[in-house]
């Protein structure tokens, strides 16, 4: 097979790069704020910080309209169902942020009808530690969000049929 | 009547909105992966179980307080621009204008200029609400300046001014009968 040498002013790529470019710079948050990680969620999006110099400032409050569920703050048993169904109420391609570690692991709630990690209904993509976290380190999990976007994903969105997604990860033994 | 050349610009806008929305919507379909589950399907109600059916009928009393709404908001909506259209169609008449209005006398050195120039700022079939501007060689007084329905009237937007005024009076008219019904069915009493 010919080896065809390009110019220096063209520059190929693959479909899925331009797709996921595309992507990971529109990440339109919903924000499902249930405590005092919410406050620092709105610190995020306010001009301080300002998501929106990553592309993520268009919080909507609509699943329809949305592609990145951040939940932010500790969920419990009783609004589980409403996080499930707006989960799957929102549109493929999603991701999801775990902020703070209510939201992670329950954190100081170690009660029954406290949920001890979201990741045990929804998958998660990342995982912000913190009590609460501060917009920096919220921040950086949209980068990194925008990193393993960029890395992994395809126009079709192949990867969310990969096994590790279709399973929540299971939780862990003590 | 012909169509105004004036329009095509917006008509050429309504074009470009509707093919950038459409090839938008059309990237959407091509590029997105299509999945669908049952909840998905569901209306939302910020993730709550729906009450019912988005697509219910209402009760007939919204449709009394919407004929309400229509009587009172909606007919000063469109009765305000008219009435300042037909106001200096009125003075035009008595080749005088009225004090309150001093944007249709020639107050400055530019304007005058505006006014002298053919085709500066005239357009044809020019506007109900109030467009300050003439076709040259309808400028009777230089201080009086066919304005509004007088303009509409001289560039043959409309036949006439009982055109306007009859219009006016169909839609009060249609409005009135809607105030009686209103009325006649007690929603102006304190229960």
């Amino acid at each position: 097979m010919a080896i065809v040498e390009l110019p220096d002013n063209v520059v190929i790529t693959k479909l899925d790069a331009l797709v996921s470019w595309c992507r990971k710079n529109s990440l339109w948050p919903m924000p499902f704020a249930t405590a005092c990680c919410g406050i620092e969620l709105m610190a995020t999006g306010a001009s301080r910080h300002d998501v929106a110099r990553f592309g993520a400032e268009v919080f909507r409050f609509s699943p329809r309209q949305c592609d990145l569920m951040i939940v932010a703050g500790r969920v419990v048993m009783k609004m589980l169902p409403v996080l499930q169904r707006i989960w799957l109420q929102m549109l493929d391609p999603k991701w999801c942020i775990s902020m703070g570690a209510c939201a992670s692991t329950g954190g100081v709630f170690d009660t029954y009808s406290v949920v001890q990690g979201i990741d045990r209904f929804i998958p998660v993509d990342m995982y912000v530690p913190g009590c609460p976290p501060r917009p920096e380190q919220l921040i950086q999990a949209i980068i990194d969000l925008q990193a393993k976007i960029q890395a992994e994903g395809t126009i079709r969105g192949k990867e969310f049929l990969a096994p590790s997604r279709q399973q929540p990860k299971p939780a862990l033994q003590p | 009547m012909e169509v105004p050349t004036a329009i095509w610009p917006v008509l050429l806008f309504v074009l470009c909105a509707s093919a950038v929305a459409v090839a938008l919507l059309l990237v959407a379909a091509v590029a997105n992966p299509a999945r669908t589950n049952p909840v998905k399907q569901m209306p939302y109600e910020s993730g709550m179980d729906p009450i019912h059916d988005t697509r219910r009928q209402f009760h007939v009393r919204f449709h009394l307080l919407a004929i309400a709404f229509l009587v009172f908001d909606v007919e000063l909506l469109f009765l305000y621009p008219w009435a300042v259209a037909t106001r200096p169609a009125i003075a035009a008449n008595t080749r005088e204008l009225p004090p309150a209005l001093p944007v249709t006398k020639t107050e400055s050195a530019e304007e005058a200029v505006a006014v002298a120039e053919p085709g500066a700022g005239a357009e044809k079939g020019g506007t109900l609400g109030g467009a300050s501007k003439t076709q040259p060689g309808h400028q009777a007084a230089a201080t009086s300046r066919a304005v509004g329905i007088e303009a509409a009237v001289a560039s043959g937007a409309i036949p006439s001014r009982d055109y306007a005024f009859w219009g006016a009076m169909v839609f009060v008219g249609l409005l009135a009968l809607g105030l009686v019904y209103d009325w006649r069915k007690g929603i102006f009493q304190w229960r």
